[in-house]
């Protein structure tokens, strides 16, 4: 049965506060959820205060700002800081997105920070997320043709062809759509979730893939699709842009063509 | 404990290959209902007030008796298939997820019956 509450010793309780440094003139709350596995305690929102005047201008810059001056134990995923890696997706302000493309202006109070949603935690912001890698291996994201590729020739495609992949290819795979979806919340296990399914069908679009057939057959149950209740978090929250919604409604018209 | 690989976790049984006929048939559904329903509404606005015999002459024309039927049919496979997806949503405990299903798909299928047989009742002078 779904649980609609958490877990025993996953309700996070008031942890610490570090106060801006004296004469800060802009200070800005930031509530983040800290959860250290080996502690053995229940996770806790510690506030950082800091003072926007002496900060870059984004969430990721703050968190960098934390760990380098107030506390070094902050743990959170980032590299490229400019929304290419996806790294650093965590839900911020109660949104799935890039923390190194949020504007700490665009959040109005305190700003709260949390993991992405029902995933485990592995320690504060970074979550568990071997089971949609796995889920994304399981869809075979390459390129499958029994024709050879043209000797000394890339594999061509029409200009046409080629814009079936736009609005797809684009993905990062930072999960936030993935971890926004209710239906992937309540059946991770079953249903492969948006992120996936958009990958899915960038496959399944590809004029130079031989193996669309397979493909709409792994994808033809129950569970694996039509667990997308077209709630549409996953378009809302996307910090690239992209509408999963539409690519998995492609993925079933496909799977209704070919009945 | 487990020990299986996220991969095999991922892979699980395979797919049923039965998603795409169900989807489509609560989609079928969903549309026929729009003009039934609409025709419903009006029909019994337009009977409001009326005695049993205006119902009984009402229902006995071949026409609404059809409709009445298909309404009947398409408005419990809508329900129970509506009401089955929910309980595949949330329920994950197999006993209660079986049992919640069954009774789901009988239920609807018992009063599916009995309104038919009370329309045919009706409408052939009962």
């Amino acid at each position: 049965m779904v649980e609609f509450s958490l877990p025993p010793g996953s309700d996070p309780v008031v942890g610490k506060t570090f106060k801006a440094p004296s004469g800060a003139k802009n200070v800005k709350a930031f509530k983040i959820y800290r959860y250290d596995p080996d502690s053995g305690n229940n996770p806790q929102i510690d506030t950082f205060e800091i003072d926007l005047d002496d900060c870059g201008p984004m969430i990721l810059d703050a968190l960098i700002k934390i760990k380098n001056e107030v506390d070094a134990t902050l743990t959170f995923r980032r590299s490229c800081r400019e929304g290419i890696c996806g790294s650093c997706a965590m839900n911020i302000d109660g949104t799935n997105t890039l923390a190194c493309l949020k504007p700490i202006a665009e959040v109005k109070g305190d700003c709260h920070i949390y993991p992405l949603p029902h995933m485990p935690v592995i320690k504060d912001l970074v979550p568990d997320l071997n089971l949609p890698y796995a889920q994304l291996r399981s869809i075979e994201p390459w390129m499958q043709a029994d024709t050879p590729a043209p000797a000394n020739q890339e594999r061509l495609q029409s200009i046409e062809e080629r814009e079936k992949l736009d609005g797809l290819w684009e993905c990062i795979l930072c999960f936030s759509c993935q971890t926004s979806c209710p239906s992937y919340w309540w059946n991770a296990d079953k249903y492969l979730g948006p992120a996936v399914l958009l990958q899915a069908y960038r496959w399944i679009a590809d004029s130079r893939d031989e193996a669309t057939g397979k493909r709409l057959d792994y994808l033809d149950d129950p569970f694996k699709v039509y667990r997308c209740h077209t709630i549409m978090n996953c378009t809302n929250t996307c910090p690239k842009g992209l509408n999963p919604g539409k690519a998995i409604a492609e993925i079933k018209k496909l799977q209704f063509e070919r009945q | 404990m487990k020990m299986q690989s996220h991969l095999g976790r991922a892979r699980n049984l395979g797919a049923s290959r039965n998603g795409v006929g169900p989807w489509w048939i609560q989609r079928l559904t969903s549309i026929a209902l729009i003009p039934l329903s609409l025709w419903m509404i009006y029909s019994i606005i337009g009977l409001l007030g009326a005695d049993y015999t205006a119902y009984q002459m009402w229902i006995s024309n071949i026409g609404n008796a059809t409709l009445a039927s298909l309404f009947i049919v398409i408005l419990f496979h809508h329900a129970q298939q509506g009401v089955c997806e929910v309980i595949h949503d949330y329920v994950h405990d197999k006993t209660k997820l079986y049992t919640g299903l069954i009774l789901t798909k009988f239920l609807a299928a018992v009063l599916a019956v009995a309104c038919l047989i009370s329309i045919f009742k009706v409408a052939f002078g009962g």
